[in-house]
């Protein structure tokens, strides 16, 4: 076997060290009954080649995004990943590295990590960022247990057009804790703050709010933080296409007190789904109740610059049972991507890149409005949109997969309930869409609406 | 005031003593050792690394909210950002370079066809809200992977979805409170027992479900205390969170009567597999009496751990908890097509809920199965002994100058013990000695971990060491032992004195956190 | 002015009328090593003893800190928020936590005085 490199010969030298007759005996203390005489019944190892094979025909009975035009959004956005991200975040110096519990030795992630969270808090307006957290939902649901803390009331309102993995996720964790959640109506025509604002009173710990929201929506949300400061409560925004920050005013412009993303649309592929990199940024009076590691400056013994993990009294290897949250590992590696994409973007490249996104998806929706039985819902938007179809959404995205056109997300996918919601459908433009791409959907749309 | 578990551990160095390398360099580089400014110190404007041609322009729709001021980053080229990052690399420690012998955290060899299967496009590049037809591939690799898992532990059902180990215990623990809910006892039965030498995930676990934790001391062999665990037991008791082998490397030979007991008491047991890699092959944890046990597959299944994740940490349940497994699940439809379960209905009406966007850590299933495949079932037994043999071996070459806090009363798993009384007197602390470690070229062990044992040392070899390596670790341990036992405390004390940076002042990083780099 | 008591879990009280004032040992700061953050409670929570009431953060440790005495929280030292170190420094002095007005000015009697702490400590040297 190619990775396990001790031979017969190690084998029994060592266990002649050890003084053990054989193997069997270094298992003496499993129960005899749960010991396996054998191996368990599945297939034995297999050379490189083999399993290459095996795993690329699987591989080959999906449908790559790439291979077609492609317009998913919906928490995940498909972004050209430029080939030194993933050159650099497989140099096995990072790749194959642990946490950096011993900072002189892993200066490398740490200096990683506290750049990191200088772009994540620029980029949010926020005063400070951790290392990451899993995903953007379950950053959300770490907000809302956070503001908890923070206020010492255990109450969150959710907006109705909060992606509903994100508030499923949410609610998940309160109904653990036995802590009541409620939500407003999804609003499809609109970003609905005055119905969060309405929703805000003084037993509220906190507001949860998209932005983009999950149909698309962008709204001001400095009137909801207004209301939620003036009943104590805080204002928790998340957002799941970090791409459009780099066009739009930053939460942090508006009063957010905690902002939970979703960092994949930056320097990560769309994976199926993970691993994905959970963003948390958060004002520096708040940090020690910030769930999650973070990385600090600091001087060594020679005086020199240097960085550490820090404030770990809130983490659970030292707080344990009284810890803000349990999470250890988180996505160190997808914050190295994202950091290197960032930093190749940088200000220049970052502009350009939102300003292609929007541009995209303008042109999308101006064609497809022209298409009949397509309604655009969205008044503002940056690079996705819900449309109304003639027919439910999800027969027609099932029908144009057959063509190979990837339409977007029918919403009754994320509302299964919502019948109402049955015709909608979420279209995602990026820079990645090409005008043919556009010329396709909307031909294919035509044709399938008509009939 | 509550225990104060830091043993003494200075957090702020004293001023390094005089330098080796006097006279320094009038760049302060060393040869290899480069210094890198931060990124935002390298700025110059309008630079960018990615070319992209002016947009089309069309009227916006931003709704009156465009960005007005700057974010901030600084405008580099691709060689500058390549050469940025490709320095800041050679500042890590890392498995490529070196044994990194960890306690509970399994660093082993990385393959790299793990990496090219994770990159297929027919995987990487999958949008995870594609219609059913376009993902079948997708679907299928889960499910193998699921088969795998569920034939490895012996237990018949698994939810794919969480994050990473803490994360899987969540949502085994998140399990068990649905089951007692299910059966009118959550409110009833509020107490989890942990046994002290538990990682610090299972207590805050507990804690972020609500439930109120019970330690268990160990006995003198560093296993569970029996008695003390069967007075804990009662119609209070939802769990014990029990990590078997357990963090003091040994396994718990007593694991059936522990399951038996408690099961009779009406609670649950949620194994922590963070250990899996001792008995993978060897042992199915579903013949040993648990109901919920996490796999993390960048310990085991060798997904690499990348400076702190991304993990994957699949939970295994028992019939009693298989129908609270969370969605998404996946489904066999009668055409032989799978389908994804999204919400908690029909036979998924009991799921406990969601833990996590979309559908789990795909890129990690994929380098997880392309692991198994590789090792196969025979592969797989192998790991485990070689791991067991590779820990025991440095056990018995280390065990002349080293202290083993519980004597030698028997072979340990995956992993070995010590404490910090070879140490006594020698002016030299578990700190010290791991800050050594690092001058003499390896990754420090696991230190002042579990709690239960003062100064400990907790060494995992891992199965992907050869003797070689095994024999130089030993005679550098050794060699170290002997030193601060013969008063050459200096070595200790001033270690580092070769890495990149000596030791960093944890108690100034605390005291005045500066988080971020702030522009002038 | 009175002497200081201790509590088993190394806070000291010093009685000054029916106030008293509290903080840890030096034992205590001694083997938490460098503090680098207290959290303070409420001035005019009401406490029993016993009640977990301020955290003192190392930077490998977080201890809580009990109330020693029964009363309510009539001031706390934001001097110590400010620059932990005090409590390194002085923890006997001005790295003092927290005041409680006593219910009983009888209690603070039944904690140890500083020769039974001493000998009390001796006992835990491992």
């Amino acid at each position: 076997m190619r990775y396990l490199p001790l031979t017969p010969q190690d084998r029994e030298a060592m266990l002649a060290t050890i003084g053990a007759a054989s193997i069997d005996d270094l298992f003496c203390d499993v129960p005899e009954a749960a010991r396996l005489d054998g191996p368990v019944d599945l297939p034995s190892h297999a050379g490189e080649m083999a399993v290459e094979r095996q795993m690329s025909r699987l591989a080959l009975q999906n449908h790559a995004a790439g291979e077609g035009p492609c317009f998913l959004g919906a928490g995940a956005y498909r972004h050209h990943v430029p080939a030194s991200v993933d050159y650099l975040i497989q140099r096995g110096e990072f790749l194959t590295a642990y946490t950096p519990y011993q900072p002189e030795i892993a200066q490398g992630t740490l200096q990683v990590l506290f750049e990191f969270q200088t772009q994540v808090a620029m980029l949010t307006g926020m005063e400070v960022a951790n290392a990451s957290m899993y995903d953007g939902a379950t950053s959300c649901a770490e907000a809302v247990m956070m503001a908890a803390r923070v206020t010492k009331r255990n109450k969150a309102v959710l907006s109705g057009n909060l992606h509903p993995h994100y508030r499923d996720t949410t609610e998940t964790l309160c109904r653990m804790t036995d802590f009541p959640v409620s939500e407003t109506a999804p609003h499809v025509a609109g970003a609905d703050i005055d119905a969060l604002i309405a929703a805000v009173d003084g037993s509220v710990g906190c507001v949860v709010v998209q932005y983009p929201d999950v149909f698309g929506h962008i709204a001001d949300l400095t009137p909801l933080a207004d209301a939620c400061h003036a009943a104590g409560a805080l204002m928790v925004v998340v957002c799941t296409e970090m791409v459009s920050l780099g066009a739009l005013k930053p939460p942090g412009a508006m009063g957010a007190d905690i902002v939970a993303g979703e960092g994949q649309s930056i320097g990560n592929a769309l994976n199926f789904g993970g691993p994905y990199l959970g963003l948390f940024a958060t004002r520096q009076k708040l940090v020690r109740q910030m769930p999650g590691r973070v990385c600090g400056e600091t001087v060594d013994a020679d005086g020199q610059r240097g960085y550490v993990l820090t404030l770990s009294t809130r983490e659970q290897h030292i707080r344990r049972e009284k810890a803000t949250s349990n999470i250890c590992t988180n996505s160190g590696l997808c914050a190295l991507a994202f950091s290197i994409h960032m930093s190749l973007l940088g200000e220049a490249g970052l502009n350009r890149l939102a300003a292609w996104n929007h541009a995209t998806a303008v042109q999308t929706a101006e064609r497809l409005a022209g298409v009949p039985g397509v309604e655009l819902l969205n008044p503002a938007f940056f690079n996705e949109f819900a449309v109304q179809l003639s027919k439910p959404a999800a027969g027609v995205v099932d029908a144009l997969a057959e063509q190979g056109i990837l339409a977007g997300v029918p919403a009754s996918r994320l509302y299964p309930d919502q019948t109402d919601l049955a015709n909608v459908l979420l279209v995602a433009a990026t820079e990645t869409v090409e005008p043919e791409d556009i010329e396709s959907l909307a031909l294919a749309l035509t044709k399938e609406l008509a009939a | 005031m509550s225990a104060m578990n830091t043993q003494g551990r200075p957090t702020k160095p004293e001023a390094s003593a005089s330098s080796d390398t006097a006279p320094a360099t009038f760049t302060g580089n060393r040869a290899l050792h480069l210094e890198e400014k931060l990124i935002f110190e390298k700025d110059s404007a309008g630079r960018s690394g990615i070319d992209m041609p002016e947009p089309p322009k069309v009227v916006d729709r931003l709704g009156g909210l465009s960005r007005g001021e700057a974010v901030g980053l600084p405008g580099l080229s691709e060689p500058q950002v390549v050469r940025h990052y490709t320095r800041l690399s050679q500042k890590n420690y890392a498995i490529d370079a070196g044994l990194f012998p960890l306690g509970s955290c399994t660093m082993k060899h990385n393959p790299r066809l793990n990496e090219r299967m994770a990159r297929l496009p027919g995987f990487a590049d999958l949008h995870p809200m594609q219609p059913e037809s376009t993902i079948q591939g997708a679907l299928q690799l889960m499910q193998q992977l699921s088969h795998w898992i569920m034939t490895l532990t012996g237990m018949p059902a698994v939810a794919l979805s969480p994050g990473a180990g803490a994360h899987g215990e969540l949502t085994g623990m998140a399990a068990i409170r649905a089951a007692l809910e299910a059966r009118g006892e959550a409110g009833k039965r509020r107490k989890v027992l942990v046994p002290d030498s538990a990682h610090g995930t299972n207590p805050a676990t507990a804690a972020a479900l609500g439930f109120e934790v019970a330690g268990i001391e160990e006995d003198s062999t560093g296993r569970v205390n029996l008695k003390a665990f069967e007075a804990s037991l009662g119609d209070d008791v939802a769990a014990i969170m029990l990590t078997n082998p357990n963090t003091c490397g040994v396994f718990e030979y007593d694991i059936r009567r522990i399951a038996d007991a408690l099961h009779e008491a009406g609670g649950y047991f949620y194994c922590d597999g963070a250990n899996f890699n001792a008995i993978v092959g060897r042992v199915r944890p579903g013949d040993l009496g648990i109901d919920a046990m996490h796999l993390n597959l960048h310990k085991t299944f060798s997904t690499p751990h990348g400076g702190g994740g991304p993990g994957s940490g699949p939970v295994v349940y028992s019939e009693a908890l298989a129908p609270f497994a969370p969605v998404p699940r996946i489904q066999q439809n009668a055409d032989g097509t799978l389908s994804l379960v999204e919400q908690a209905e029909g036979d998924a009406a009991q799921a406990f809920g969601r833990v996590k966007g979309f559908h789990g850590q795909m890129g990690m299933f994929v380098r997880a199965l392309t692991y198994m495949l590789s090792h196969g079932a025979d592969g797989l037994r192998q790991v485990a002994e070689d791991a067991v043999l590779n820990a025991n071996y440095l056990k018995a070459r280390l065990k002349s100058e080293f202290s083993l806090p519980y004597g030698d009363t028997g072979p340990c798993m995956h992993e070995v013990l010590f404490d910090d009384t070879f140490l006594k007197g020698t002016g030299v602390s578990t700190l010290d000695f791991s800050k050594a470690m690092i001058d003499e070229g390896f990754h420090p062990m696991t230190m002042y971990f579990p709690l239960v044992v003062h100064g400990a040392m907790l060494i995992e070899p891992t199965e992907t060491e050869t003797k070689n390596a095994l024999d130089e670790f030993a005679d550098s341990l050794l060699a170290l032992a002997k030193a601060a036992k013969a008063g050459d405390s200096e070595r200790f004390t001033q270690a580092p004195r070769f890495a990149p940076r000596r030791r960093l002042d944890e108690t100034q990083a605390a005291r005045k956190p500066v988080l971020r780099w702030q522009a002038g | 002015m009175s002497e200081e008591r201790y509590t088993e879990e190394h806070e000291w009280v010093r009685l000054e009328g029916d106030i008293a004032v509290c903080g840890i040992s030096n034992y205590a700061q001694e083997q938490l090593g460098d503090v680098v953050f207290v959290e303070l409670p409420e001035v005019g929570r009401v406490v029993a003893a016993n009640d977990e009431i301020a955290v003192v953060e190392s930077v490998k440790a977080a201890s809580d800190i009990y109330a020693p005495v029964a009363g309510e929280v009539v001031e706390v030292n934001s001097g110590v928020e400010d620059d932990p170190e005090i409590v390194n420094r002085d923890a006997l002095g001005e790295g003092w936590l927290f005041k409680i007005k006593l219910d009983d000015t009888s209690e603070a009697s039944k904690l140890m005085d500083e020769s039974s702490y001493e000998d009390y400590i001796a006992g835990l040297d491992d």
